[in-house]
């Protein structure tokens, strides 16, 4: 067991935890108020080896190393890829360095990116967006022409539009570790690299619409649900149906008694608790297919989270509290 | 003169041969350490002699040998770093192509002592033709019985081959070295661990720079203690420093470490001055990515020492007044060149070499290099002086590998001490139109 310290809060993590891990930790236990100590990750994602380390948004400062090696480490470091030492403190939003430096990293992710928000599917529930009203600036200071890709098609289920992509590598390492082939892969160098299956070949596995889920921006997106609507007009409901491949456990976004896409539940932090299959994802559109459990809690700070269901019942309470209220003074 | 022990005989003619070679003392280092002592002695003759790695870090060499993971039953490699990609750095290719064995009995010598079995000599792509040379080399080593089983009559067995690389500059990095080796895309690898507990396959690996390795031999011939005589303080030995520029004699030359870089650049023996008589501008001491200094602080440190051609030395006085001796590119300025125009040089090499993986340096690189251009072009705008000092500070330091330190360092010097001449582009864009680009805005100022 290890001792670390973050942002003045501490606790005894497993050896081989990470300073990310153990920051979610902290902000997860029930007893904890204060503000969100744990960094945001755009690259990192719990449920992928070897992910993380890439996009630098969730560096943090080492003040000191181990209690054996009170040394501070030199350099920011990642903290999805850095792992506790007995003794550790870290400081994370208490650093206005590190804000400073994780404002500069927001930027350099957004130069390149088309901020074409208001046609994309990804709006509402993207991490780029939450991360850039988070950290970033108001204004942008780039002013040359951004890079642009041509869209391309994998397969029938899939939208590759490399000009939102932000590299995290995510969907290799989904490629890599839960479909048996590798078909996607990076290309080029450079502000030039693109994420790609290289001969558009269509990716043709069970679970291959998983690289939607775990895509942080709209670069991957469903084609079975493009443009039918903005995602924070839909209603997320859990659900289950008998599947022979995967758990069969999804969320279904309906609009009425329409369903309109189906993803995997996510957790607090935007993962994906279990992996779905193709079939459920893209085949069961109808809520006949669907054994609907309840409302899906969203318990994440984002446009996502609004309009939903407990929201609403919170709303009305308020409101009937509110009439009471008025009505008393009355 | 000062002392040469690496490239003494490069005009010995016909010493890329093996016969040649030995007849010259060659190889009397792996007779010496394999017959006559044991690998801990031969590190711990290395750790002696305070060799430092000539690659650019200046890490001391028998620290990181120390550090080698030897958990029982697994590999350990041995990998020399003959990617040398740094912009004004070119020592390496030419001690591989004049003298290849100097390299083969180093990788002997320092297998021996790492307990390596097998060992690869990562060359870039462009050095094609030196790769050939070396496995010439290579060749005539084993059929005299230097490489391959039982090396010498001892039971020390050994396998060296020479990789080609494909030619970018990222896989100078040990890591993205160590990915490209491996068959793999040349990223950098996220460390920890480091490359001494997994490295080559997984395996504890170690990886030198072809001079740090090729410096071994002399080590072990004369003694660590004698070897730390040469030099200054914590630099100790000699040091191949690849000279170009504005200078009468370029050349790659051996010097001993704390020779002051006034005698360096102005003494017959070595550069031989400035061209044409000119006046000295500005130096880049350690290949691109260090930072630039102006005359006045290269000779002499801000507290009005000379400076000398030792790591401590050339950094004295942090970034602000100092620089670093790094892989020992020596790029010289005189009073006709443009700092902007080579920064925006400096730029576009960093942008093109980025590998994309981390978010500040694929981004950062380029976004510089667009503002460069527009500076050089004469549509730079007042503000962007200072965004490009803001973006090089946001790069530095957050990214996976040191390329994304060595793309900000040369921005952060040319602005630190050459800011008015950014300010010249930008507030008189009609002066530099229709200029040969080796021309300073200084100098049409007064025109």
């Amino acid at each position: 067991m290890a001792k670390v310290t973050i942002d003045g809060h501490s606790i005894e993590v497993p050896d081989g935890t990470t300073i990310l891990q153990a920051a979610r930790m902290i902000v997860q236990d029930k007893n904890y108020e204060g503000e969100n100590i744990a960094p945001p990750t755009m690259c990192y994602y719990s449920k992928l080896k070897t992910s993380g380390g890439y996009c630098r948004t969730c560096i943090v400062k080492v003040t000191k190393g181990s209690e054996k090696d009170p040394r501070p480490m030199p350099k920011p470091v990642a903290s999805c890829r850095t792992t506790v030492m007995d003794g550790m403190e870290v400081v994370n939003i208490t650093s206005p360095e590190v804000l400073e430096a994780r404002k500069g990293v927001v930027e350099f992710l957004l130069i390149n990116h088309p901020l074409d928000c208001p046609i994309c599917d990804q709006a509402g529930e993207c991490h780029l967006q939450d991360l850039g009203y988070e950290h970033g600036l108001a204004k942008t200071r780039y002013d040359f022409s951004r890079r642009t890709f041509n869209q391309i098609d994998i397969g029938p289920y899939i939208k590759l539009h490399m000009t939102r992509c932000i590299m995290c590598f995510r969907c290799i390492k989904v490629a890599d570790q839960i479909t048996n082939n590798r078909y996607q892969g990076m290309l080029f160098r450079g502000d030039a690299s693109e994420i790609s299956t290289y001969i558009e070949k269509a990716i043709d596995n069970d679970f291959s619409g998983n690289v939607i889920d775990v895509c942080p921006v709209g670069a991957l997106t469903d084609r079975t649900f493009r443009f039918k609507s903005r995602v924070w007009f839909t209603k997320p409901m859990d659900a289950h149906r008998n599947c022979t491949t995967c758990s069969g456990k999804v969320a279904i976004w309906m609009k009425g008694n329409d369903v309109l896409r189906v993803t995997a539940r996510k957790d607090k932090w935007g993962e994906a608790i279990d992996w779905i299959c193709n079939e459920c994802r893209f085949e069961k559109k109808d809520a006949k297919d669907w054994v609907i459990e309840k409302p899906s809690h969203i318990d994440r700070h984002s446009v996502i989270s609004q309009n939903h269901y407990e929201n609403l019942a919170q709303l009305k309470l308020d409101i009937s509290k509110q009439q009471k209220q008025i009505a008393g003074k009355k | 003169m000062g002392k040469k022990l690496l490239i003494h005989n490069d005009n010995v003619p016909g010493i890329a041969t093996l016969e040649v070679y030995r007849q010259n003392g060659g190889y009397a280092s792996v007779e010496k350490a394999l017959k006559t002592m044991t690998p801990a002695d031969v590190v711990e003759e290395v750790k002696k002699s305070g060799l430092r790695g000539r690659g650019g870090a200046g890490f001391p060499t028998g620290m990181k040998w120390s550090f080698l993971a030897k958990p029982e039953g697994v590999e350990r490699y041995l990998v020399c770093n003959a990617d040398e990609s740094e912009p004004g750095t070119f020592k390496d290719r030419y001690l591989m192509e004049k003298i290849p064995h100097a390299l083969i009995e180093g990788m002997i010598t320092s297998s021996y002592a790492l307990g390596a079995k097998t060992s690869y000599i990562y060359i870039r792509g462009e050095y094609f033709y030196v790769a050939r040379i070396l496995e010439q080399a290579i060749e005539e080593a084993y059929a005299a019985g230097l490489l391959g089983k039982n090396i010498l009559g001892t039971n020390f067995s050994h396998d060296c081959y020479v990789q080609v690389g494909g030619g970018a500059y990222i896989c100078g990095e040990e890591t993205a070295l160590l990915e490209s080796l491996e068959g793999k895309r040349g990223n950098p690898r996220i460390k920890p661990p480091f490359p001494a507990i997994a490295g080559l396959y997984g395996c504890p690996t170690v990886v030198n720079n072809v001079e740090t390795i090729a410096a071994v031999c002399p080590i072990i011939n004369m003694g660590g203690d004698e070897y730390a005589k040469i030099g200054i303080g914590r630099s100790t030995g000699t040091k191949l420093i690849s000279a170009s520029g504005h200078i009468n004699k370029p050349g790659v030359y051996e010097i001993e470490l704390g020779l002051p870089v006034e005698e360096f650049i102005y003494s017959e023996e070595y550069c031989g001055g400035i061209i044409n008589g000119r006046k000295l501008k500005a130096v880049v001491a350690g290949g691109s990515s260090v930072p630039i200094l102006p005359a006045e602080l290269i000779l002499k440190n801000d507290k009005g020492e000379a400076r000398l051609m030792s790591y401590e030395s050339l950094s004295e006085g942090g970034f602000a007044t100092g620089t670093m001796l790094g892989s020992g590119g020596f790029i010289v300025y005189d009073e006709t060149s443009s700092i902007v125009k080579n920064l925006y040089t400096f730029a576009r090499f960093y942008h093109h070499e980025s590998c994309g993986q981390c978010s500040p340096c694929r981004e950062g690189t380029g976004w510089m290099e667009k503002i460069l251009h527009r500076i050089v072009e004469g549509h730079g705008k007042p503000s962007d002086v200072d965004l490009l000092w803001d973006i090089q500070r946001k790069i530095e330091g957050n990214t996976i590998c040191p390329l994304g330190d060595a793309a900000a360092w040369p921005v952060a010097s040319a602005i630190r001490h050459f800011r008015h001449e950014f300010e010249e582009y930008i507030n008189h864009p009609e002066r530099i139109k229709d200029v040969k680009h080796y021309y300073s805005v200084n100098q049409l100022a007064g025109a």
